[in-house]
């Protein structure tokens, strides 16, 4: 078939335009300039995602020919087609639509999480409605607050099925789905069970997509509050790498600034005791991963080796793939590991009472909520990490306090635990991880400097990478996915004995932590997301000190602390387990 | 196991080994065949508890929410036990302008069963269906196979006692 064949002429408010054939309306009308409102619709053409259920009947327009209205999100064009998106036919049948969504919305919008951030009330303004004439029965679900995690509130969804299309098709998780018919039909977990009891990894990936208030993350800025506020509390912050490159964006910055200053300072305004930085967290995880990594090649045990830093990935892999739980490395997370460091090394040093210790994490991601609930880093009644509060939910702090993010000025993280490396900076991203283990690895492999630090060939947005990196001898082969459905064929190919690296990386959210679950929503821009990611490749290129191992104040610990990498110690505190889980 | 009406291996081992076999029979992709093993599950077990769903979803390589979905979309599948008689009423437009609502709460009066539900003597499971495409002997409704049309709430009492008595015989 030649290209003109493929072409398809038709005219939209009377201006022509050509497209591929299989294009849609809205995709046309995108061409052109013309705006369709749309809701359910949702393309992260970065990732292969597409929800074009038309469900919402939102962006309907009307077809000349056949006087029809049709949802230009799903509808393909033909050739000689007239569209008119302005016609008052269009017009109207999209305010029905819209006001027949809202019949049965709780429109709470006053103390909505989503309030000023929601895409049903930006509609809803955007198409003047003022009144709506459909009074209609309300849903009255009960919410779910089962979860550390997500906080589920049925009564607002208006099925548009995006968190569907998230954790079945991206995610293959499958926690969600389209139950009953009519006016009873929900989105829900199968059997209406509590999310607690399925096997959702809080990855936040539905919250993140989520046009309204229906999902989101459960709200623990009261309990950190309330700690801030308790004078016998010496409460305490860290904050991740991937918080510093997005939380700009709720204060009016464009994607992509590096703003680790101003949280420093806004966190100490907020009266946190310290501000510590999970960036050390991630070089002292490298030191033990990577020495983890060395002695299983060297000493030929279980290969490959999974990066644990990811909880979402790790309730993943127990739920999903019981039977692997040897193949994650033993480490805990980053902020795990700053956390119970904060509650042993710097009490000692300080001599304060671990259970006089509040610890916050200020986190991108809604599965550290849950991770830090996990028993196993909850042990003698002292939890590693006591709080998690989102990207969003400190800028919501900030906004709070009423203070002036966009003036504060830039501070300095608090020592002991608070130096970081480059190889720290870029953990927020997929890829990330591996290539600072990399830089680490070889150094105590080859006992060599490693002299060119970027491994260009780990970066990048594609699903699944793999790359080889020559150390010594050795030739390691490096995997990488991010998404969990993309982790998912790691896994299967793991299982049936397919696999040949070494070590893989993997993050649950599309794009690693930059695209967590607890980030300022994108809105379907995921162009924010690669801005991010740029801004952390920034940011460790201009650190003066890019390999984990060279960072002093964790060479300081292992000295005074831990002994050595991979100590007894240093397992005790630093190292944790998996326990297999159902599948529901 | 954190939730025992989820826990698999309380299904009847045969039925389960049949169920197996029919869904080793299905050529091509499983999981476009969902209705099917559902079809096949309910008239082996007689409903479709949880872990059986749970059973099929894993069977199938499907999330157990999209098979769930389906059981709930459709009326004709069952996730509570039936009784041995099921009474559909149906609910379509001209069976409820000819008041097929008030037969429903007559039968629900006479059998003592809610909607959906079995009665306590294992008789009778009460369900309200849409349209079965018997307009013309509106109000309808059906007891297993038989069909009963123009039927007035006062019949509704005769018909019942007629397949109790049935069961009395039978003892």
């Amino acid at each position: 078939m030649k290209l003109i064949d493929k072409m398809i002429q038709l005219k939209i408010n009377n201006i022509p335009v050509t497209v591929e054939k299989g294009t849609t309306i809205l995709d046309a009308a995108n061409k052109i300039g013309v705006h369709i409102p749309t809701l359910c619709h949702l393309n992260l053409k970065d990732f292969g995602v597409v929800n074009k259920s038309a469900n919402c009947r939102v962006c309907v327009v009307e077809d000349e020919d056949t006087g029809r209205l049709v949802p230009s999100c799903a509808h393909e064009v033909h050739d000689g087609m007239k569209i008119q998106t302005d016609s008052l036919k269009a017009v109207m049948g999209r305010r029905t639509n819209l006001e027949l969504l809202l019949s049965n919305h709780p429109n709470d919008c006053l103390t909505c999480v989503k309030n000023l951030d929601c895409e049903l009330q930006s509609l809803a303004y955007e198409m003047n409605i003022k009144e709506i004439h459909y009074p209609g029965e309300k849903m009255s679900h009960p919410i779910d607050v089962t979860s550390f995690g997500i906080t589920k509130d049925t009564n607002k969804c208006i099925m548009c099925r995006r968190c569907v299309t998230m954790c079945d098709d991206i995610q293959t998780v499958g926690v969600l789905g389209p139950l009953k018919r009519g006016f009873d039909s929900v989105v829900a977990t199968a059997f209406h069970l509590d999310l607690n009891q399925t096997s959702c990894t809080y990855c936040g990936q539905c919250v993140s997509v989520c046009p309204t208030g229906a999902l989101a993350e459960t709200n623990n800025s009261p309990e950190v509050w309330r700690a801030l506020n308790n004078p016998n509390k010496h409460v305490i912050v860290q904050v991740a790498p991937a918080v510093r490159a997005a939380i700009g964006e709720e204060f009016g910055y464009q994607p992509g600034h590096i703003l680790t200053g101003k949280v420093v300072s806004g966190l100490r305004r907020l009266g946190f005791d310290q501000i510590f930085d999970t960036n050390f967290g991630a070089d002292l995880t490298i030191i033990e991963e990577a020495t983890e990594l060395v002695d299983r090649i060297q000493n030929n045990k279980t290969l490959p080796m999974l990066t644990s830093c990811c909880p979402a990935w790790v309730q993943f892999i127990e739920h999903q793939f019981p039977e692997l739980l040897d193949v994650p490395s033993s480490c805990k997370s980053p902020h795990e590991m700053v956390g119970i460091l904060t509650k042993t090394y710097y009490a000692e040093q300080n001599n304060i009472d671990p259970k006089d210790i509040v610890m916050v994490s200020i986190m991108p991601c809604t599965a550290k909520k849950a991770e830090a609930a996990r028993e196993e880093l909850n042990k003698d009644g002292i939890s590693d990490v006591d709080y998690v509060v989102t990207t969003r939910e400190l800028s919501r702090m900030f906004k709070e306090a009423a203070i002036d993010f966009n003036k504060l000025p830039d501070e300095e993280f608090d020592q002991l635990l608070g130096e970081s490396t480059g190889a720290a900076a870029i953990f927020g991203t997929t890829g990330g991880v591996i290539e600072a283990a990399t830089r680490t690895a070889y150094e105590m492999i080859t006992g060599k400097e490693l002299k060119e630090v970027n491994f260009k060939q780990l970066r990048g947005l594609e699903g699944i990478r793999e790359a080889k990196v020559q150390i010594g001898d050795l030739e390691l082969n490096i995997g990488i996915a991010h998404g969990l459905g993309n982790a998912r064929k790691i896994l299967e190919d793991i299982r049936d004995g397919l696999s040949h690296f070494h070590a893989i990386e993997i993050m649950a959210c599309p794009g690693g932590c930059i695209g967590g679950g607890g980030q300022p929503y994108h809105h379907g821009q995921t162009d924010v997301l690669l801005k991010r990611q740029q801004a952390l490749y920034d940011l460790d290129a201009g650190m003066p000190k890019r390999k984990s191992h060279e960072n002093e104040m964790v060479l300081k610990l292992y000295e005074e602390f831990l002994e050595k990498p991979g100590s007894h110690k240093a397992h005790d505190l630093l190292h944790t387990s998996y326990s297999a889980k159902q599948r529901i | 196991m954190r939730n025992k009406i989820l826990d698999m291996t309380t299904l009847d081992k045969n039925l389960i080994k049949s169920l197996d076999a029919y869904i080793d029979s299905i050529e091509g992709d499983k999981k476009e065949h969902l209705i099917h093993v559902l079809h096949k599950a309910q008239e082996l077990f007689g409903y479709l508890p949880q872990n059986l769903q749970l059973y099929v979803a894993r069977a199938l390589d499907l999330s157990s929410a999209r098979v769930n979905g389906v059981v709930t979309f459709y009326s004709f599948f069952n996730e509570k036990p039936v009784g041995k008689y099921t009474i559909s009423v149906c609910m379509g437009t001209a069976c409820f302008v000819k008041g097929a609502d008030k037969v429903l709460d007559r039968v629900i009066e006479v059998t003592g069963a809610n909607k959906n539900e079995m009665s306590e003597d294992g008789l009778f499971t009460i369900k309200d269906v849409r349209c079965i495409g018997a307009c013309g002997l509106a109000p309808v409704m059906t007891i297993n196979d038989k069909v009963y049309g123009k039927v007035k709430p006062n019949d509704v009492d005769e018909i019942i006692r007629h397949y109790r008595s049935r069961e009395d015989e039978s003892k």
